[in-house]
């Protein structure tokens, strides 16, 4: 049983309140939208939630067996998918799953990689340099980067940035089967995906 | 107890592994752009011509050729040692790094790959500063010490400046700015050294000079691991 314990975030920029006392609970087999207009803070949450920003106040805490996880124990946990989160453009494809595969601690298995190139719809472009992907293509080899550590915690900013309809619906189908048994974590205004939270915040 | 010492065992292990593997990924991305290459090789073989036809055919003294081979290593380290950390806040691959390891391994993999191209770029210089300025050195076995220590402290203080910078709006200007003070005591040392060797003083008369290198390497590198986590994360 995995847990996230957000408790009263506050983020300020100098001066500037983004937002304040922000608190949620999330439970394996749960989700959280987190929802409001353009530069209320949403990605900044999301930010703050992966571990990847201090907030001013407050804590969020991960929690495995009820037991409070450190730092470096949540690599392994945490699958993020986000605009301002780049691969390497001048590797391929396979370059960067054999990067992020051995840092992560895993196997490099080739046939897993392909299977998962082949559910985002890039099969055929594992030897291509990312850089020689179109913008579509390549949010869809971040989920391949997000997925290789089948992460208990998937946190998508933007989730359907720059895909086409059939991408968009493999993201749909990735989202139904995570929020299934694990957690998962949307920052969004479409209306489509709004709906794949159980539970919804707005930031303004 | 067995069990703990296992476990400490096996993160020096993960410790050092992905050190080696972000090592490789930015040789491999290196090879594809060639971007920090290209600036510090020509930049040293720009200064090092432009040093040899302002010199012309005189014979300098070793007071003039030590500290003018180290302003050359300096200054062409300079030019392109920041870049390991720019290019990956620039290119947003950063946050992707911090996300998957921990902020050590980056220092370490960053630290030896700067190391690497700094021996690289010793290995194409020296022999030409030996040619086009009439360098020569007695004392060879010291000179070549000297210039391992001295290489060891000045990748150390490049890398940790360069991540401290890429932090900043203005990168190229900071990084000399902040690098020059922190490596005055490498840049004393190796060029008064040097200057022994070229002399053909004894390996004991270089002694003081390469315990100052070792010890502020050493000083550099874990002050560099212990601080390294706060600059790394926001």
């Amino acid at each position: 049983m995995w847990k996230i314990k957000a408790t009263n975030i506050t983020q300020k920029f100098n001066n500037r309140l983004i937002f304040r006392d922000i608190s949620f609970e999330l439970n394996s087999g749960e989700s959280l939208v987190i929802t409001g207009p353009n530069g209320s803070g949403k990605t900044t949450l999301v930010r703050i939630i992966c571990q990847l920003l201090k907030p001013t106040a407050g804590t969020v805490r991960f929690y495995h067996q009820d037991r409070p996880l450190a730092p470096e124990q949540l690599y392994p946990v945490i699958g993020l998918v986000g605009p301002y989160l780049q691969l390497y453009n001048s590797l391929t494809a396979l370059e960067n799953y054999k990067f992020f595969a051995r840092i992560r601690g895993l196997p490099v298995d080739i046939r897993y990689f392909r299977q998962l190139m082949d559910r985002l719809g890039l099969k055929g472009r594992e030897l291509d340099e990312l850089r020689t992907y179109s913008s579509g293509m390549l949010q869809r080899v971040k989920y391949v980067m997000a997925l290789i550590h089948q992460p208990v915690v998937l946190i998508l900013d933007e989730p359907t940035s720059n895909l086409d309809e059939k991408g968009t619906e493999i993201v749909y189908e990735i989202m139904e089967e995570q929020k299934k048994e694990k957690i998962l974590i949307l920052a969004t205004n479409e209306p489509g995906e709004i709906q794949f939270g159980e539970k919804q915040i707005r930031v303004a | 107890m067995n069990r703990e010492k296992s476990s400490l065992a096996r993160s020096r292990f993960a410790l050092l592994s992905n050190a080696y593997y972000i090592f490789q990924k930015d040789l491999q991305l290196e090879f594809r752009t060639r971007y920090a290459v290209n600036a510090i090789f020509m930049f040293a073989i720009t200064t090092l011509t432009a040093v040899s036809f302002s010199i012309g055919p005189a014979r300098l003294k070793s007071m003039v050729l030590a500290p003018l081979l180290w302003i050359v290593l300096f200054f062409s380290a300079m030019s392109g040692l920041a870049h390991i950390f720019v290019r990956e806040e620039e290119q947003q691959t950063a946050d992707t790094l911090r996300l998957v390891t921990r902020p050590s391994t980056v220092f370490l993999g960053k630290w030896f790959f700067n190391l690497v191209l700094l021996f690289s770029l010793e290995l194409v210089i020296v022999p030409l500063y030996v040619v086009m300025m009439n360098f020569s050195v007695a004392n060879v076995g010291a000179f070549l010490l000297l210039l391992f220590l001295g290489s060891i402290g000045l990748a150390s203080v490049a890398t940790v400046i360069a991540a401290i910078i890429s932090q900043a709006g203005t990168r190229g200007a900071l990084f000399a700015v902040l690098s020059f003070p922190i490596s005055l005591p490498i840049l004393i040392s190796a060029i008064h050294g040097t200057r022994l060797t070229i002399d053909g003083a004894l390996f004991s008369d270089c002694l003081s000079d390469l315990q100052v290198l070792f010890s502020f390497s050493v000083v550099i590198i874990t002050i560099s691991l212990m601080l390294f986590d706060f600059i790394w994360r926001k």
